[in-house]
């Protein structure tokens, strides 16, 4: 039977895999789709914890609500983000991380 | 069959999400995304979420990376030119990766609490959009009208963003 462990571990395996992707990926679309993957396994958390933590034999509904929350807040930041991005390439013809360094000190 | 399962769902997802750090055509990446979501949906099915795992499914399988494929299409890109590598930032990134493992299964291994099994549940599985939406509505119901706001913004600022300048 799985335990609470082993579903925290899968979650935070994936975490530092999306991790790993935004630091070490220079597209700016790949990172931030290992962006939505760390957001996600965040959620996987939460449900599991959602599950394990029992409230008179019913499940803690409050982390279920919140990963609700997450998800809606995910969209409208992928949709935002992505018009951000849309725009970037329009000005500068390029998606390389290395390339977009006018903030750069 | 609840730990085969498991395994089955978690290892697809782990899989899935090494692909998408490490496949270069970006119009992969985005189909192993959208498969790590799916087996994840699995794994909250397997957890009695079956709400939020239908929920996974369509927003984030069926619209947000169907979103990140029209925006890959549009801006037509290709695969990733590989540069001359940092070492220092690709080793120092490494080193973060790997501690932040290393520090997340420590503390998972070592506390008792998380070592229970599934424990059983009262109400049958049809309960469970009914419980979501009871708490969802009865408790956080300012939060919710918060977030059709933040929905409302954000539609108008995607509008903003990709509107041509009138001359």
């Amino acid at each position: 039977m799985p335990t609470l462990a082993n579903y925290l571990l899968a979650s935070g395996l994936l975490f530092a895999i999306g991790l790993g992707g935004v630091i070490l990926r220079r597209s700016i679309i790949i990172i931030f789709m290992c962006l939505e993957m760390m957001l996600s396994a965040a959620n996987l958390s939460l449900v599991a914890f959602s599950r394990y933590g029992l409230i008179h034999g019913q499940q803690n509904y409050n982390a279920q609500v919140l990963v609700f929350f997450v998800i809606t807040v995910a969209a409208a930041e992928v949709a935002v983000g992505l018009a951000i991005i849309v725009s970037l390439y329009k000005a500068r013809q390029t998606t390389h991380v290395e390339d977009l360094d006018t903030l750069k000190f | 069959m609840l730990t085969a399962a498991f395994w089955f769902f978690a290892t697809l997802m782990i899989a899935f999400g090494l692909c998408v750090v490490l496949l270069r055509n970006p119009v992969s990446c985005a189909m192993s995304l959208v498969m790590s979501f799916i087996s994840m949906a699995g794994l909250f099915v397997t957890l009695d979420a079956t709400f939020i795992g239908i929920i996974q499914v369509l927003v984030y399988a069926g619209a947000v990376m169907v979103l990140f494929l029209f925006i890959i299409m549009l801006l037509n890109l290709k695969e990733e030119k590989t540069r001359r590598l940092n070492f220092g930032a690709t080793l120092g990134g490494g080193l973060v990766v790997a501690a932040f493992l290393t520090l997340l299964t420590r503390l998972v291994v070592s506390n008792p609490a998380f070592a229970k099994t599934l424990p059983p549940l009262t109400g049958t599985q049809a309960d469970d959009v009914k419980l979501v939406g009871f708490d969802l509505f009865h408790y956080f119901g300012l939060p919710f009208e918060v977030v059709g706001v933040l929905l409302l913004v954000a539609t108008v600022g995607v509008i903003i963003l990709s509107h041509r300048s009138l001359r």
